[in-house]
């Protein structure tokens, strides 16, 4: 029974690489050290029930099974007639993928986007603006002794992520782990993390940015004049201030919370802010939460061929960035894009519902592992591995570290990698006979 | 009554997403509402009863959750999905990024209607099957 050691968990941006799996026949068996999101994935791959297993093209209205080539001259057909498609997803695959995704664009002249748009896009449009006070996951786990997690429930989203580098591990300078430690959660709701939190500091909902500035005020020798800011006493504001400026090495993780909230980018722009200023006292870093597994790495990747981080727009031959303009949201809600090809992603499930019209109404490819309400949608369905449990590649983490994932098992019959539906699809686009890197079995 | 929608992750959530989005336990992680206590009995609602959330966009029936996480009062959550995004809003602001948090939603009992599957409520509200 082969078993396989130091493999990396390709669900969330915490990008565990420690988990143990064994495999018989071709199933995976048994999984250790993963959380229950994880372990969930890995079982996931040897439910053949509910995955895509067959290409599939709409005809008279309802999907068909067809040949894989079929597919794939059907989903260049529909991209090579559109005059604006959008390219969305790419998160949840690897980096090879994203690649050739980013060549697609470029060939296609299409709007390419990925999940950052719905996730951390606020903290790259402030990272522009107030620059990045980061680390890496290791130097927290070694030096932080005072952790925040604001607007973000690792327990829920990132279920190890305090287990292994912020609250529980021992490191180099943290000798006894947890008890050289502290967790402050600032949130709307006493979270299951906040619940395990040293201190837990209740914000009013939308007043994040009141509260930084309250921080701030006090971080900087001013006084409050207030009684209390965002439902927070006036007090506790000052000994939280205190408590960040006295720290050896801080560390502010924050969330969603702080980014889809009222004020967006600017919650960040003043949380960076707000950092900066703690750095005349202390050392103080901060870091997002990053959802999907391998977001980092679209950024990543488009940046080198784009130079830009997400939101790019091929249109006008050549690169351009305008998020609020060409994030996909909006190109959706405008009705701007006359086709779509998703990969990895699921926008019908978690895009508001006006995009999710305009999507409807639309020639739509999908590219995914399971059955999904964006597959529902599709006209052309693609069935692809599992990266990181069927398929090898390169994910970034979260504080932007770059990981090779694993190959465990073998995908499902005839089923091919991102990587290589990417590659066959650029190669129907540009009218060349494909590359065959891996035989369609 | 009024609330103040949040939606978001939880854990049950990401564990019925990769199990597979066809699956009942997928509706039963996502379609629910988590509601503070008091905001429960003043909507009349118990455990597990049918809820309706409405916004200026449209509208859904979930079932009614007590928060672990009050009080919160005035402030609901639900996970994310295709539940929650029937009902959240227009816009990015320029930023990109939808109202995701801080919808403004009104409540009602909707004791009896059924909750739709994904699938069903997919087909519903975008005419795709």
């Amino acid at each position: 029974m082969p078993r396989y050691t130091d493999v990396i968990c390709s669900f969330c941006g915490t990008l565990c690489d420690d988990i143990e799996v064994s495999v018989e026949d071709n199933r995976i068996v048994d999984v250790k050290h993963a959380c229950r999101i994880g372990t969930a994935k890995f079982l996931s791959s040897n439910d053949l029930e509910h995955r895509l297993l067959k290409p599939m093209v709409r005809k008279n209205g309802k999907l068909v099974e067809v040949s894989l080539e079929e597919a794939i001259e059907r989903a260049a057909e529909i991209l090579k007639n559109a005059v604006k498609p959008l390219l969305y997803g790419w998160s949840s695959t690897c980096c090879e993928a994203q690649s050739v995704g980013i060549e697609l664009a470029e060939e296609l002249g299409g709007v390419i986007d990925a999940t950052v748009t719905v996730c951390h896009g606020p903290s790259v449009l402030a990272v522009h603006d107030a620059g990045y006070p980061g680390c890496t996951l290791g130097e927290v786990k070694n030096r932080a002794d005072l952790i925040i997690y604001w607007g973000s429930n690792p327990m829920h989203g990132h279920p190890r992520h305090l287990s292994r580098y912020s609250i529980f591990p021992r490191g180099y300078f943290r000798e006894r782990g947890q008890s050289d430690r502290e967790l402050i959660v600032i949130d709307v709701r006493k979270t299951d993390t906040a619940k395990i939190a040293n201190k837990f500091v209740r914000v009013n909902y939308g007043e994040d940015y009141e509260l930084i500035s309250a921080l701030r005020k006090v971080v900087n020798g001013g006084e409050l004049r207030e009684e209390s800011v965002a439902g927070v006493p006036k007090e506790e504001i000052i000994a939280l201030a205190e408590k960040m400026m006295n720290c050896q090495f801080g560390v502010l993780f924050f969330g969603m919370g702080l980014t889809q909230s009222y004020g967006r980018h600017r919650n960040i722009d003043n949380a960076i802010c707000l950092v900066r200023d703690l750095n005349v006292h202390t050392k103080f870093v901060m870091q997002p939460m990053r959802g999907h597994y391998n977001v980092v790495g679209f950024s990543e990747v488009l940046g080198w061929q784009a130079g830009f981080p997400y939101a790019v727009d091929f249109g006008r031959g050549f690169a351009w960035y305008n998020p609020g303009e060409t994030t996909a949201n909006d190109v959706l809600q405008r009705g701007e894009c006359d086709a779509a090809l998703v990969i990895a992603s699921d926008p019908v499930s978690h895009f508001p519902r006006k995009s999710v019209e305009h999507l409807a109404k639309i020639p739509l490819v999908a590219i995914d592992i399971h059955p999904t309400p964006t597959t529902q949608i599709a006209d052309v369905v693609i069935p692809s591995a599992i990266a990181g449990i069927e398929a090898e590649g390169t994910a970034y983490r979260m504080d932007s570290v770059p990981l090779r994932l694993r190959k465990v098992k073998e995908p499902p019959e005839g089923v091919l990698s991102d990587e290589e539906i990417m590659r066959r699809l650029l190669a129907k686009v540009r009218g060349e006979a494909p590359k065959l890197e891996v035989e369609a079995r | 009554m009024e609330v103040t929608l949040i939606t978001g992750r939880t854990v049950a959530q990401g564990e019925e997403m990769e199990k597979g989005k066809t699956g009942e336990g997928f509706k039963r992680a996502c379609a629910v509402i988590e509601l503070d206590p008091e905001d429960m009995s003043r909507l009349g609602a118990y455990e597990g009863d049918e809820v309706r959330v409405e916004t200026d966009v449209g509208e859904v029936v979930v079932v009614a959750k007590k928060s672990r996480d009050a009080p919160h009062p005035g402030v609901a959550f639900m996970p994310l999905g295709p539940w929650a995004n029937v009902v959240v809003g227009e816009g990015t602001a320029s930023t990109g990024m939808p109202p995701f948090k801080g919808i403004k939603a009104r409540l009602t009992l909707a004791k009896g209607e059924r909750v739709l599957s994904a699938e069903e409520l997919v087909a519903r509200v975008y005419g795709k099957e």
